[in-house]
């Protein structure tokens, strides 16, 4: 066991499970010194999640804008990019699907794509401002996306107000046939939220695997991220591929938004602030190791975290602890080369 | 060596991290089961001693938490009261969940019906949609929504006459101000802070028809950073009576007044929710609070769970709370206030509450009522 576990060419996945392990580890320890026991902390955890069908119908819609905003930040981890604006990717996304959803109506088949590809592409324009605001001056991303986060919010909330039959919190519902919704999934489990989102967040996912790994395009952006110059040298358009990227990355965060607006609201809400689903996204990206799969399955990881924390205040244990376990799966992760070295002394030991 | 022990140690969490996520989801079922018993209620209305002991209440918080020193912190107060004349325990007989975001509305509505709460309640209008989506799940649960009509049988509405307390407060901070200027710092803006807003300007011009109104929306009620910046501009250009209607944003406000009351300028805030007096206590004893706003939203919570437990509860009706109540209006200790004022805000509350002054409660109105002063 020790073997596979030291074996270097598993520690692709075995790295974010101890990361992981080590979280779980340090919310007992935090439990304990609390004074509350953490086999009635995380039993309250999984009841959240499996306790029964509508429970897991929710922990799947709280887990589907997680895989898509941590796509988007592995994306540009992966293309050499901090998008850090995939908040405000993700709340124009959201805004762009709500409108789009109101103001035509189609039959479903043809206005649902069209809604979550206008929640995609405007995500694209918003993350091709710090894009070529980067290929062409050199302007950092992570400033520009923080100071379009607010724009967006505020923004957006100033157009969510001024839609037709708009009220100061949010817009009316949108045509049936622009939801994500489903009588069918709900009612399958026990009334939850449960929406198609899940099969969208799935093919994003697929999608960008097959866009990184297997085609030339996605090449050439990873070239970019990795070596500049290199890739310049190379005969890369290195300017346009950054556009590219934060432009693909920002997609990825609009329809984390719609998956939000039309799949567990059917409305655009006004927002006081940012709901942290974009930065969420870095942490389910860093868990992932910025892979397709391993961003499902830390997304679904941190969605049940997410999902069970009111489970697990109800067994008394605070919901904040949910929280300093998601925060201690980050950290463990972003000390992915330390715990590599441990492994690597593992494996010298047994040899 | 040492390393052969660290991998053993390392296997051995392994392992025992295996069986703990094994061994809960056995336990879980065991409880799970008379749980799913309980939603019959019709076995407890007929044996009323076991009411008693499994009557549960449960409590589902916006963003802002029990502790916002706020609605939610005054709704939770209710609820201890009562479960301390109960002596019930926190968690066994009465718990809360705090929403992180509006998502969480309908999954921690939920997480009460699902375990047979007796009764539920959510604080604050925007539970509207989720209210509406939950209630007819759970039709053995009494949910009560405060600020908000929601009309099924098994959810009763509180609402509040907000207009007429911040009429009253309005003529205190008119009798207060020496630079004739006085302002209003809303939370988010719609509806329900409007009203606030129109009664305030209403009992201020009632006093004075000269004092200037200024006003800002924070477009927050969880950033006391903003509600500390806003203050500071409104007390700059000569404001030096603030209130606000903006739960926890409107604690930066207070603490804005600290600071300038403590560098000897005389401001004050007029507080709201819950008496805020306390809040706004400066190092030597006394306090930037002017009064407060009083939404008794804890009697309001006390009351719903007593008519739960009676098997009197409300469901499908409206339960307001007005002057006339006691449901909002000042507290009864107010240092900061003379006889003079307390007994003129007296006068006007007795002439709303007989009727002879209607409190506007939208802009609209409030333009009405202005033009007839």
């Amino acid at each position: 066991m020790i073997k596979y576990i030291t074996d270097e060419k598993n520690q692709r996945f075995i790295v974010p499970l101890i990361s992981v392990l080590f979280g779980f580890i340090a919310g007992a320890i935090i439990m304990i010194i609390t004074g509350i026991n953490p086999i009635d902390g995380y039993s309250a955890l999984l009841d959240g999640v499996f306790g029964n069908t509508r429970k897991f119908g929710e922990w799947i819609v709280s887990s589907i804008p997680l895989i898509l905003t941590g796509l988007a930040l592995a994306f540009g981890f992966r293309t050499g990019l901090f998008n850090i604006g995939a908040e405000g990717q993700f709340i124009v996304g959201a805004f762009a699907a709500v409108a789009a959803g109101i103001f035509v109506e189609l039959p479903k088949i043809i206005h649902l794509p069209l809604v979550l590809l206008a929640a995609a592409l405007a995500g694209a324009i918003w993350g091709f401002i710090p894009g070529i605001l980067k290929a062409k001056f050199r302007v950092h991303e992570v400033v520009v996306t923080i100071m379009l986060n607010y724009t967006a919010l505020h923004f957006i909330n100033y157009l969510i107000k001024i839609l037709p039959g708009s009220t100061n919190t949010r817009t009316v519902d949108v045509f049936p046939s622009a939801s994500l919704s489903s009588e069918f999934l709900s009612s399958i489990t026990r009334f939850s939220r449960l929406h198609w989102g899940f099969i969208v967040a799935l093919l994003a996912a697929f999608l960008y695997w097959y866009i990184i790994e297997r085609t030339t395009f996605g090449y050439e952006l990873r070239s970019v991220g990795f070596n500049q110059h290199a890739s310049e040298y190379a005969g890369m358009k290195v300017n346009r591929n950054i556009v590219y990227s934060m432009m693909i990355s920002g997609a990825f965060a609009g329809l984390a938004g719609a998956m939000i607006s039309i799949g567990t609201f059917d409305y655009a809400r006004v927002i006081g602030a940012s709901e942290g689903y974009g930065f969420n996204g870095i942490a389910v990206a860093l868990l992932g190791n910025n892979n397709g799969f391993g961003i499902v399955i830390s997304g679904l990881l941190f969605g049940a975290l997410k999902a069970g924390s009111s489970a697990m205040a109800l067994a008394k244990v605070p919901k904040e602890i949910s929280e300093i376990i998601m925060a201690f799966i980050v950290l463990f992760a972003a000390m992915n080369y330390g715990i590599k070295r441990l492994l690597i002394h593992l494996r010298k030991e047994e040899k | 060596m040492s390393k052969k022990v660290l991998a053993l140690l390392l296997v051995s969490i392994l392992v025992v991290a295996l069986f703990a996520g094994c061994a809960p989801a056995e336990q879980n079922e065991e409880p799970a089961a008379p749980q799913e018993k309980q939603e019959e209620p019709k076995d407890n209305a007929q044996e009323p001693k076991e009411e008693e002991s499994d009557f549960r209440v449960g409590f589902v918080t916006d963003t802002g938490g029990i502790d916002d020193r706020s609605f939610n912190q005054g709704t939770w107060e209710g609820i201890v009261k009562y479960a301390d004349e109960k002596s019930w325990e926190e968690g066994t007989h009465y718990n809360y969940i705090q929403s992180d975001e509006e998502s969480q509305y309908i999954p921690n509505l939920s997480a009460f019906g699902d375990d047979a709460y007796n009764v539920v309640i959510a604080a604050g209008f925007l539970f509207e949609d989720a209210m509406k989506a939950v209630a007819p799940q759970y039709p053995d649960t009494d949910f009560t929504i405060i600020d908000m009509v929601v009309l099924q049988p098994n959810v009763a509405s509180v609402v509040f006459a907000e207009e007429q307390g911040s009429f009253l407060v309005g003529v205190a901070a008119a009798k207060a101000t020496k630079n004739n200027k006085v302002g209003f710092v809303g939370g988010m803006d719609f509806d329900l802070i409007r009203k606030f807003h129109a009664g305030f300007v209403a009992g201020v011009h009632s006093v004075d028809k000269s004092i200037e109104v200024v006003d800002q929306y924070a477009g927050d009620f969880s950033n006391p950073g903003v509600g500390q910046q806003i203050a500071a501009t409104m007390y700059e250009s000569g404001v030096d009576v603030i209130y606000h209607a903006a739960g926890g944003t409107g604690n930066g406000v207070i603490n804005e007044a600290k600071n300038r009351a403590d560098n000897g300028e005389e401001v004050w805030v007029i507080g709201v929710d819950k008496d805020q007096y306390e809040d706004g206590k400066l190092a030597d004893g006394s306090s930037v609070v002017l009064t407060s706003m009083m939404k008794r939203v804890d009697v309001a919570a006390y009351n719903m769970i007593e008519a739960g437990q009676k098997g009197e509860f409300p469901g499908g009706e409206i339960t307001a709370f007005t002057l006339a109540e006691n449901g909002v209006g000042i507290p009864e200790e107010n240092p900061n206030l003379s006889e003079e004022v307390i007994k003129e805000i007296e006068a006007y509350k007795e002439k709303i509450v007989n009727g002879e002054i209607k409190v506007p409660t939208t802009m609209d109105e409030l333009a009405d009522f202005e033009s007839n002063l």
